[in-house]
């Protein structure tokens, strides 16, 4: 089946089986392989993309599913190559990463999560990001990157 | 995991969704959020050869005030439902239950409708409609006909909808002030209920996972139309159960939470 779709801002028109899934679409047909398969049963979050804006679980949804719609995977965040987004710059500077597998669905999350709520305090952020998992970071530092994405003071 | 094939048909309404469906009998399936059936399609637990994709459908997205009832098209997503403004005002039980269903992802995609066509006991909007004594409105090639909630789920993940049908709609009483509570336990964040209860004050006690079907607290119900407190209701929460027991919890362990539930429940609605 022909599907058309926006990915990062580019218009991508390609031939899929309706069996494809949108996260394998992203990685094996589009070579975009910042998006991670976790546990491929929708439970970590690693996968997670944005589609008109909102975080989704890209193992879960399938590419004809996105025919038409504008989806967002962590290409396409940055506004340069030179420039980070918000969100990036924060879980830079607040050591929100160790071994980074998490990161980009923990980021298209948080972007998700502002974007409804922009000024969550930290248990907002603690539930906005319960679809995520991570094994390394215990948490406390993601959720320091994005109240300070937010634009609040937090400790160091 | 990928999904065995299958054809893949956009429905453009309603009608063509019943005709699809009608067309393809046994083989097909609806596909609305995905998150129930795609799952599955993945663990090969679900093979059908034809997916009618009813997600577009967005005439059939809205919470909509007809007086006395709410009235929510069947691909309402859980997401809306947790911040529509109107459920909030007059229908807080389900508004704050959707906010536990899953976490943000599962709730930008699943609907009201798939989770109750779905008909999974542990599922928690199930027992919030059960507990409103909701109706739910259904159309197929015969036309549309109406069942209320505490007739539709039948069997394990089974419903009353035949395989040509749709669900369309769900009523729900406004129950403004009126008491309410949702509890739901479970032992990790976006997991979901180990046994949970929603109970709403002057319509009934919905129970999650303490049964093959969700299902309502009958002999809870009974006990406080006859007036007992909300300790002795809470102490015949079990009764009339049937909950199976798997690695999260043993069937008395179940027995067990149902009463202590009911009883949280009951004491925070101000029973
Ligand atoms: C990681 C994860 C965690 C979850 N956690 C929870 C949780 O804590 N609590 C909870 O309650 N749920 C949970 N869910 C399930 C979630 O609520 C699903 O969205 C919901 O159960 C199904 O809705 P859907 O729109 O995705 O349905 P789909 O998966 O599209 O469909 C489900 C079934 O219903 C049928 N169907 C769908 N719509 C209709 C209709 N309008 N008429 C007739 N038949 C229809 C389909 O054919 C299919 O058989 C979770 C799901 C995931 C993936
Ligand atoms: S890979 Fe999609 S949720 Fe884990
Ligand atoms: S940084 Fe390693 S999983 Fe999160």
């Amino acid at each position: 089946m022909e599907i058309s779709l926006t990915v990062n801002g580019e218009a991508r028109t390609s031939d899929v089986e309706p069996r494809l899934l949108l996260v394998h679409y992203l990685r094996t047909v589009l070579g975009l392989t910042g998006t991670n398969v976790g546990c491929d049963t929708s439970s970590c979050g690693a996968c997670t993309v944005l589609i008109d804006g909102e975080s989704v679980k890209s193992c879960t949804v399938l590419a004809v599913q996105a025919d038409g719609l504008d989806v967002t995977t962590i290409e396409g965040l940055a506004p340069s190559a030179e420039e980070m987004h918000p969100m990036q710059q924060a879980f830079r500077e607040h050591h929100g990463l160790q071994c980074g597998y998490c990161t980009p669905g923990m980021v298209l999350a948080a972007v998700s999560l502002l974007a409804e709520n922009p000024s969550p305090t930290e248990r907002d952020v603690r539930l906005g990001l319960e679809g995520n998992l991570c094994r390394c970071t215990g948490y406390h530092n993601i959720v320091k990157a994005v109240l300070a994405a937010a634009g609040q003071q937090v400790s160091p | 995991m990928i999904p065995a094939a299958f054809d893949y048909k956009r429905a453009p309404s309603v009608y063509d969704a019943c005709e699809l469906l009608s067309q393809y009998g046994d083989d097909a399936k609806l596909l609305a959020g995905g998150h129930s059936l795609l799952p599955l399609m993945k663990l090969r637990l679900a093979t059908p050869s034809v997916l009618i994709d009813v997600g577009r459908l967005t005439n059939l997205s809205y919470v909509l005030d007809a007086g006395d009832e709410i009235q929510i098209g069947a691909l309402t997503r859980h997401h809306t439902l947790e911040t529509d403004p109107l459920l909030k005002a007059e229908c807080p039980l389900l508004a704050h239950a959707a906010s536990h269903v899953g976490d943000p992802q599962v709730r930008h995609r699943g609907t009201l409708g798939g989770t109750l066509a779905h008909g999974d006991p542990a599922s928690d909007l199930p027992a919030v409609v059960l507990a409103l004594n909701g109706t739910m409105v259904i159309r197929g090639p015969r036309g549309q006909r109406e069942v209320a909630a505490t007739d539709f789920f039948t069997g394990f993940l089974e419903t009353a909808l035949e395989p040509d049908e749709m669900l369309i709609q769900v009523r729900l009483p406004k129950t403004g002030g009126a008491g309410w509570s949702f509890q739901k336990f479970n032992r990790r964040a976006q997991d979901w209920a180990i046994v949970g209860v929603a109970y709403a004050h002057g319509h009934g006690v919905g129970l999650i996972n303490m049964g093959p079907t969700p299902m309502r607290a009958s002999a809870v119900e009974q006990a406080l139309s006859s007036g007992a407190s909300a300790a002795d209701a809470a102490a015949v929460a079990a009764e009339g159960t049937d909950p199976s027991a798997d690695l999260n919890a043993s069937v008395e362990f179940r027995r067990h939470l149902a009463q202590v539930l009911v009883r949280r429940a009951l004491v925070e609605a101000g029973v």
